[in-house]
């Protein structure tokens, strides 16, 4: 068996506060395949964000290993870093609070290109008009400001964003959590459509169990930074097994439709 | 049943860099004293226009058409007093330089005509009903020594505090996890029955609504497409709107996605 694409062992983040030092993330080990999509759940304060900001090396780690593409990602520094980064991308929950809102659609997406070198700047109009396209906009919309497009138009910019340096994994941070529910299906299929065809993996951060069931193959449970249990989503959403697990399961609202007959 | 307040082709437009979007449009909607409605859409739907227009909230500048009526009252009903407000961000309700004991003894002390013991008696009474642990440290403590669920919690005691009939809840929980999401639900529930209110639950989670409204009403791009028992409109909906919105509904029996890739190899 090969090498996974992302090995995460004993990971441990300290912080202090008050004179107390609490572990937001606790020995915590995971791991994911190429083209796979694993969700981090749990509830606030249980550390899903603060791994993925150890992974995206926004912070460092007081412990622990991270090996990505088969190299250890924690010893990267400068340019190597920055080389590795453009395979490893995140998309946040507000597009608009991580993007500047005056800028054009054409300068968030240009941007990856020139910084990673992708693409040189006569070829980059090209480029930003394709990336439009690989999320289902119009190439039109690259000389419109960030904050003059809708939160459905803005988080598959983000997306874009994401992919135009052809990561293998891309950390999705309560990505759809703040989209009307007739756009996050479609962002969702977009996600979905983008695994299949470039083989990218999901490190899928989210609070929604209901969401998770649809997009994701695997699934761990964090509680105090801690992983409270982990496997197969399917099987871990029908029968829970951890406290924490059955909580957000009780928790979760259960929208009951008896009439309707088509239960196919 | 008693007509708690009766809105009557109501339509509010906002006047925005020159131009004026209408909000609301010709909404007509009664709600019954005691009963839990939810007013459910998604953004831009007017929603949460209804509960600010039914609060008297609305910005100044927003033209108000039509008839906002409390059949059984002969004056306008005061927010705070009449009315209980609760919001989706706790962080911008409450005050964050004011003791949250002194927040809610405020209102009794405002609308009830409570001395100030008698206000923080109150407010350590309603600090006990919304489940704050250790209310005596509680009336000490400011808001950002408490959780988001906490700080809501306590926003939930000022909304109460004087005992209002009518509880609206605009998106209370949307901002709390899962399992605090759950928690304040299921309080909400349980004021609202323990002191006889009447409930609007401003959402956009369909699914919430359900489990907590008796009715249900849905809102898009300002206009009330469909109301109706909520067994009725998730059951037998007339409107392809609330259709779509029902399927596109996740719960735990969701996936996969029929797009979506079977186990990676």
């Amino acid at each position: 068996m090969s090498s996974p694409l992302l090995a995460v062992s004993e990971l441990t983040k300290r912080y202090r506060r008050g004179g107390q030092t609490i572990a937001a993330v606790d020995g915590i080990s995971f791991h994911i395949e190429p083209a796979e999509t694993l969700a981090l759940a749990g509830p606030s304060g249980s550390g899903k964000s603060t791994i993925a900001r150890l992974l995206l090396r926004l912070i460092e780690p007081d412990a622990g290993h991270i090996e990505f593409e088969g190299g250890d990602f924690l010893s990267l520094n400068g340019a190597a870093l920055r080389a590795r980064r453009a395979r490893l991308q995140m998309v946040f929950q507000d597009p608009l609070a991580a993007f500047n809102p005056r800028a054009t659609v054409a300068r968030v997406l240009g941007d990856p290109l020139r910084v990673h070198g992708i693409a040189s700047r006569r070829e980059r109009p090209r480029r930003i008009a394709a990336l439009l396209e690989r999320v289902g906009l119009s190439a039109d919309l690259a000389t419109r400001a960030i904050h003059e497009i809708s939160g459905g138009q803005r988080q598959r910019i983000a997306i874009a964003r994401a992919i135009a340096t052809k990561p293998s994994l891309v950390v999705l941070d309560e990505a759809v959590s703040a989209l009307d529910v007739s756009v996050r299906g479609q962002i969702l299929q977009l996600l979905l459509d983008l695994q299949r065809e470039e083989r990218i993996a999901y490190l899928f951060i989210s609070h929604d169990l209901g969401v998770i069931s649809a997009i994701a193959h695997r699934i761990a449970i964090l509680d105090a930074g801690r992983i409270a249990e982990s496997g197969d989503a399917r099987a871990v959403i029908d029968a829970p097994q951890s406290a924490i697990g059955k909580a957000l399961v009780a928790a979760t609202p259960k929208l009951t439709r008896t009439s309707m007959h088509d239960a196919s | 049943m008693t007509v708690l307040l009766s809105v009557r082709d109501l339509t509010v437009t906002y006047r925005r860099d020159g131009s004026e979007v209408a909000a609301l449009k010709h909404i007509s909607i009664d709600v019954a004293a005691g009963e839990r409605v939810a007013i459910i859409g998604e953004s831009g739907s007017g929603k949460s226009t209804l509960a600010l227009a039914i609060a008297g909230l609305l910005p100044q500048s927003s033209r108000i058409e039509g008839r906002i009526d409390w059949p059984g009252r002969n004056h306008a009903p005061i927010g705070g007093r009449d009315i209980g407000f609760v919001f989706q961000d706790p962080s911008a309700s409450l005050d964050p330089v004011m003791a949250v004991g002194k927040q809610i003894a405020e209102v009794a002390h405002t609308h009830l005509g409570l001395g100030w013991s008698a206000a923080y008696a109150k407010a350590k009474t309603l600090l006990e009903r919304v489940r704050l642990p250790d209310p005596d440290v509680a009336l000490r403590a400011y808001p950002h020594q408490l959780s988001g669920g906490q700080k809501q919690r306590v926003a939930i005691a000022a909304a109460i505090a004087a005992g209002p009939k009518l509880l609206i809840a605009d998106e209370a929980t949307s901002a709390l996890d899962t399992i605090v999401q759950a928690e304040i639900a299921a309080l909400i529930r349980q004021l609202v029955a323990e002191d006889g209110m009447t409930l609007l639950f401003v959402s956009h989670d369909i699914a919430l609504a359900a489990e907590l409204a008796e009715r249900i009403a849905v809102f898009r791009h300002g206009d009330l497409v469909e109301i109706g028992t909520t067994a009725q409109v998730v059951n037998t909906p007339r409107n392809a709107y609330t259709r779509a919105l029902l399927d596109a509904h996740l719960g735990l029996d969701a996936g996969p996605m029929p797009w979506r890739t079977g186990t990676p190899a």
